[in-house]
């Protein structure tokens, strides 16, 4: 497990079937997926544990976050497969400049798939994930 | 891995120079951990991307670097904006005041900071850039791309705020295409087959590297088969479509970019693919939504068109005019576009009809006045992107093709394209 950037949240998990780009396919003003592309667009990711696999790359997905972050409409956390910096530099610029925090955490295949089953999920300072 | 940082960089991080460099200096240190660099390597250039709005986060951060002492280590060049500080008009505030307020106090800002304002996704088209071996940090996908592989400067993608951090210590975390090993190929795409003529027309290198990237994905691709004639303006179209299709940030070209005299210096084993006619089909096929016929907009420029690019298109206008009702618009760099009108050339494009907004793309909204409707391109990153971005029907052609469409009004087919004489 890895903390690509540290903080502490609780909510409900929201898994999502394929990667999704922060930009572009996703509307940090609402929370909402907007890529029509997506088979979860419409879903909302406002408050959620966001397990999601890797993230679909764009440059402007560190500003697209942060933005989220801003607004209040960001997932609660992220937790991720595959370590990506996007994510990571987003969720550090807007701790930085709004003191709100959003976890983003790597985590191995395997716990990953045993993350899929929880309803509800809290994460501390240091990486440790419980289920509620 | 530890990192181990000079004194200057301990002291950014300290906080003894302000809270402006002690985030930057963090977030290069993040993104170092994460891709398991053991060292930072000192950049010569920057070209940033958070210049782009997309929301009052990006403000907010350019703010916070401005006014907490940040100072830039290295030249840093601006990639386009949202508006064009030059020509407000281009995107009316009405039709959507955030953005567009948003947008141009944030270009405001990075010339604040000390950014040169070249406002433009082709960087590499103006003089006084990096040159070959050089470390520096890039953020739009194009330039990422056409620096890799056609310059042979080295750079990661860097997303947005991890660019202004890199400009602002001058350093980047030494992984990926920094290194010598991040820069061999993965797949081979021979061309050899494909006859000569076609790799004389433009469109055929914008079609190969839509196809090229789709397959290739975030991997190296290396080329065979290429013509030695090859511009420069064809390899930044090959750069380009397989940023956008696929997520390559270096391809090889034998024969054609610096680091690949010979296919047995870049590649050791990897798959295989021939690239047959049906591909370039089908690659054309994907980037055309519209049915030939009446058009209401040509959209040149992406990236933004070179001076030579230009040149061509005076030619193929031959004296003649675009059709009275239909836009069409060639972006293009402030930079290029005063090296135009130093030698005539912008009296004679607006004159037939031409308009050439400087500082922007033309796909992202808000909408550029004008671009609705059937819109022709030859662009294969704008053909990927603005049906999403504007509900555009996109008819997609050679430059050629473009030309006698915006002059004819309606869309015109090149029957001699793929001949094979």
């Amino acid at each position: 497990m890895r903390v690509l950037h540290a903080g502490t949240a609780e909510g409900p998990v929201q898994m999502l079937a394929e990667p999704l780009s922060f930009w572009g396919a996703y509307d940090p003003r609402t929370g909402i997926i907007i890529d029509v592309r997506h088979p979860q667009c419409g879903a909302c990711l406002m408050g959620t544990i966001l397990l999601m696999r890797e993230s679909r790359g764009s440059g402007s997905a560190p500003g697209s976050l942060a933005e989220a972050i801003r607004l209040g409409t960001a997932p609660a956390a992220i937790i991720l497969v595959e370590p990506d910096i996007n994510l990571a530099v987003g969720a550090a610029v807007a701790h930085s400049l709004y003191g709100k925090s959003c976890p983003v955490l790597a985590v191995a295949e395997t716990e990953f798939m045993m993350l899929l089953s929880a309803g509800r999920l809290r994460i501390f300072d240091d990486g440790t994930i419980l289920r509620q | 891995m530890t990192i181990e940082l000079d004194e200057k960089p301990r002291a950014w991080l300290d906080g003894a120079e302000g809270k402006a460099m002690q985030l930057a200096m963090r977030l290069v240190l993040r993104a170092a951990r994460i891709l398991d660099a053991d060292r930072l390597v000192p950049i010569t250039f920057a070209h940033i991307d958070a210049c782009f709005y997309t929301g009052r986060a990006h403000v907010d951060f350019a703010r916070f670097m401005v006014e907490n002492g940040g100072r830039l280590k290295v030249p840093t060049w601006t990639n386009n904006g949202v508006v064009s500080l030059d020509d407000p008009e281009l995107r009316p505030p009405a039709d959507d005041p955030e953005t567009v307020n948003g947008a141009s106090e944030l270009m405001r800002l990075y010339q604040q900071l000390g950014c040169k304002p070249t406002w433009t996704c082709g960087p590499y088209q103006l003089p006084g850039g990096p040159s070959f071996g050089d470390h520096i940090a890039v953020g739009e996908s194009n330039a990422v791309t056409y620096y890799n592989s056609v310059l042979g400067a080295r750079t990661n993608k860097y997303g947005d705020y991890l660019d202004v951090a890199c400009a602002l210590t001058g350093l980047a975390p030494f992984a990926g295409l920094h290194t010598d090993a991040g820069r061999k190929a993965q797949l081979l795409f021979r061309c050899d087959d494909l006859p000569d003529s076609w790799k004389r027309q433009d469109i055929f290198y914008h079609l190969l590297g839509h196809h090229v990237g789709r397959i290739a994905g975030r991997g190296i691709p290396v080329i065979t088969g290429l013509a030695l004639t090859a511009t420069k303006d064809d390899l930044k179209a090959v750069s380009t479509a397989v940023a956008a299709s696929g997520g390559v940030e270096m391809w090889h070209g034998v024969g054609v970019t610096p680091e690949a005299p010979d296919l047995a210096s870049v590649l050791g084993e990897g798959e295989r693919h021939d690239i047959a006619a049906a591909d370039l089909t089908r690659a054309h096929a994907e980037l055309s939504t519209a049915r030939d016929g009446p058009l209401d907009a040509v959209a040149l420029g992406t990236p933004h068109f070179s001076l030579s690019e230009f040149s061509t298109l005076l030619r193929l206008l031959d004296g003649r005019k675009v059709k009275r009702g239909l836009q069409c618009y060639v972006s293009t760099s402030r930079g290029v576009r005063s090296l135009l009108a130093a030698d005539g050339k912008l009296g004679r494009l607006e004159s037939a009809g031409v308009q050439i907004p400087v500082d922007v793309c033309t796909y992202y909204s808000p909408k550029i006045r004008g671009l609705r409707g059937q819109v022709m391109t030859n662009a294969a990153k704008w053909a990927y992107y603005a049906p999403g971005m504007l509900g555009v029907e996109v008819a997609f052609g050679s430059l050629k093709e473009c030309v006698e469409s915006a002059v004819r009004g309606e869309v015109w087919r090149d029957r001699d394209l793929w001949s094979t004489a």
